[in-house]
């Protein structure tokens, strides 16, 4: 039983480069926890911190208790995969997987046997004698993967492992990553930016924006319940709409509507809503909410259409996913949408206000 | 597909040769160019006394016309002079890779402070025109009794090679991929075991490509061979044929000085042609990306 325990982790390269802030967080077996934001805001650094290759400035990489500051990475036994795969190109796929285990002085028979091992687990069986330039970008990856995996680390941590992949490889990879790391049951640490990957892949989502963890949830939470306005725009595509409203008595005015605000006697002058374009739909009769207005722009995306429309009494623009079936009328469409759906964020700042009569839900 | 791409091949077709015969024209004259002096020594190496003396110049001899003769004058003590240079040559272009390479991965990798103040000062020495250090240099041989000693070469040579090599290696080290040095890291090496295992084999072209500049230098210098050493059998190459004398003040013994060039040259060719596949083009490729 291992747990990976982050405390208080902060790094500071320069007075004002400070791309870790303080962050905390812990990882158990099994968990598939990932890093996700935008580029620059400190991912990979902290990756770097929890392996040793940096030094933290203060806080502590526990393992299982016990304090790894001092120690080494390569005593931490976890394994990382480079964005950039990091394959020695002087030796040949066997020797890149092997390394570690002969500088380990594990018996020779064992490392074949986990060579074999681990390349039939992964199909690079026949590429065990090529060199890193021999391979295809997919096949670089694996390798990449296979040197972590050999290893049987403690713990083991990626860095954007599939963002060099095309797209339909990515989709393939990511499934094989899936299964391959709930069969090992351990930590994993993931780092990415593609929230596709956060949501498909993970148990735990970080969302990190400047240093600071912004929510850390499942992936699920964090699409449903967005803690402040940064995360509802980052996660999920195409992007939430995020308005900024004036309210009038307990109401958000957007043009010519009025929306309940979603706590009583609030005194705030604005307030942020927002509302993802797809919980938004073509209104029917029994629709609570609705406005009208008319459609500027309209992008096929051949599943849905995505209509920007400008509301009536307004030039806020409101985004709605759309299937391609329905029908309306472009100078005049009218939308609608369920007040559960609905997300409201403090226009200073931007935390999520949990609407009064909506249960706060247990994860 | 197919029809599409006839006319192509047709125009093509029709451009190579002009084409061609522009590139070999090129190729020609370049080499023509680069490589007559040395052609005109190594002809003039194997040409009789009476034939070099031939005006108008034969420049395509007959046999009566060609001779050994100029490389048997040198005779075996020629080699002395070749293992002179060698030596010096070898030891000072070792050293320079040896303290340079270390001394440029700290200036790519590390931290440390006043780099630049210290990167600044490499490429002002790198600028400096080294017969200037002459005089000063002179002195310090004096001063420390190191003439006719193969240390006043090597000392001077190694030093003067050194920014180069340093400005160079930094470069090459700096596109070098850190997060290789990262994952050997995490597979456990240690710093020196990583540094020889991981970074040298991959830093061996710019090794190869630095090494052999420095050791060319060393191979030709002239100035200091000249004033530093005065025993006739610690002479280098360079310093040897400039001594190369006739009989007389009025006679110049072309053949055998050209004799001596192209003996002089081949260790240096020989060492060119054998690195030279050793250079591999783009070693780290498939180190990082797909
Ligand atoms: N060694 C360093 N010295 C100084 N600043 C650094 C160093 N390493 C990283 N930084 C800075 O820290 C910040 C975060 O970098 P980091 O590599 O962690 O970003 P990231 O989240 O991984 O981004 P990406 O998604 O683009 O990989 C950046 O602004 C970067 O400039
Ligand atoms: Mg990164």
């Amino acid at each position: 039983m291992t747990t990976l325990q982050l405390e208080n982790l902060r790094k500071q390269f320069a007075p004002d480069v400070i791309p870790v802030k303080d962050i905390s967080l812990s990882v158990e077996d099994g968990e598939f926890l990932t890093l996700l934001g935008p580029s620059g805001c400190g991912k990979s650094t902290l990756l770097r911190l929890i392996a040793g290759l940096e030094q933290p400035t203060a806080g502590a990489v526990k393992i299982g208790g016990n304090v790894l500051n001092d120690i080494a990475p390569g005593d931490r036994n976890m394994a990382m995969v480079f964005q950039s795969y990091a394959l020695y190109p002087h030796m040949n796929v066997s020797e890149n997987i092997s390394t570690s285990l002969r500088l380990k002085n594990v018996p020779q028979e064992e490392i074949k046997r986990r060579i074999a091992n681990v390349s039939e687990k992964l199909g690079l069986g026949h590429l065990l004698n090529r060199k890193p330039s021999a391979l295809s970008g997919g096949q670089r990856q694996r390798v990449a993967l296979a040197r972590a995996l050999v290893r049987d680390p403690e713990v083991f941590l990626l860095d954007e492992p599939l963002s060099n992949l095309d797209a339909l490889l990515r989709e393939q990879v990511r499934q094989e990553l899936k299964e391959l790391f709930k069969s090992q049951n351990k930590p994993v640490v993931y780092v990415t930016h593609d929230q596709t990957e956060a949501m498909t892949l993970s148990s735990k989502v970080a969302v990190l924006l400047d240093g600071i963890i912004q929510q850390l949830d499942p992936p699920r939470r964090i699409y449903t319940h967005p803690a402040n306005k940064f995360v509802a725009g980052f996660v999920g595509s195409p992007q939430m709409n995020l308005l900024t409203l004036n309210c009038n008595q307990n109401k958000a005015i957007l043009g010519d509507y009025g929306f309940p605000l979603p706590q009583k006697g609030q005194s705030a002058k604005m307030i942020d809503m927002g509302l993802r374009p797809e919980d938004i739909h073509i209104a029917t009769p029994e629709d609570e909410l609705t406005v009208e207005g008319h459609v500027f722009l309209e992008e096929n995306f051949g599943r849905e259409v995505l209509l920007s429309v400008k509301v009536k009494g307004s030039d806020q623009t409101l985004r709605a996913l759309i299937p391609p079936d329905d029908e309306w009328d472009n100078e005049n469409i009218k939308l609608g949408w369920s007040h559960r759906q609905m997300h409201w964020f403090d226009a200073q700042s931007g935390e999520r206000i949990e609407a009064a009569d909506s249960p706060v839900l247990a994860s | 597909m197919a029809v599409a791409q006839q006319p192509q091949e047709q125009q093509t077709q029709s451009k190579i040769p002009t084409k061609r015969i522009i590139l070999w024209l090129g190729v020609i004259s370049l080499l023509v160019f680069c490589l007559a002096p040395a052609l005109w020594q190594l002809l003039t190496s194997f040409k009789t006394n009476d034939a070099i003396a031939t005006i108008p110049t034969i420049y395509f001899p007959n046999l009566s016309e060609l001779t050994f003769n100029h490389y048997i004058t040198l005779g075996w003590n020629f080699l002395r002079y070749v293992f002179n240079s060698a030596l010096v040559s070898v030891i000072s272009t070792v050293i320079c890779l040896g303290v340079g390479a270390p001394a440029a991965y700290t200036l790519a990798r590390l931290n440390i402070p006043g780099k630049q103040i210290i990167l600044s000062c490499v490429l002002v020495v790198s600028l400096f025109p080294y017969v200037l250090l002459f005089l000063g240099l002179l002195e310090l041989v004096k001063y420390f009794g190191l003439g006719n000693n193969y240390i006043s070469l090597i000392i001077p040579y190694t030093a003067i090679n050194l920014p180069l090599t340093i400005l160079v290696l930094r470069s090459f080290f700096l596109q070098l991929p850190k997060d290789l040095e990262d994952s050997a890291k995490i597979d456990g090496y240690r710093t020196v075991p990583m540094l020889l295992q991981i970074v040298l084999p991959l830093t061996l072209p710019a090794l190869v490509t630095t090494g052999m500049l420095a050791f060319i230098f060393a191979w030709n210098e002239f100035i200091f061979a000249l004033t530093f050493i005065t025993k006739d059998e610690m002479l280098t190459i360079p310093v040897k044929v400039a001594q190369i004398g006739g009989a007389s003040v009025y006679e110049i013994p072309y053949g055998p000085i050209a004799a001596a060039t192209v003996l002089g040259t081949i260790p240096l060719i020989l060492l060119v042609l054998f690195f030279q596949r050793r250079i591999v083009q783009g070693i780290t490729a498939g180190a990082v990306k797909g």
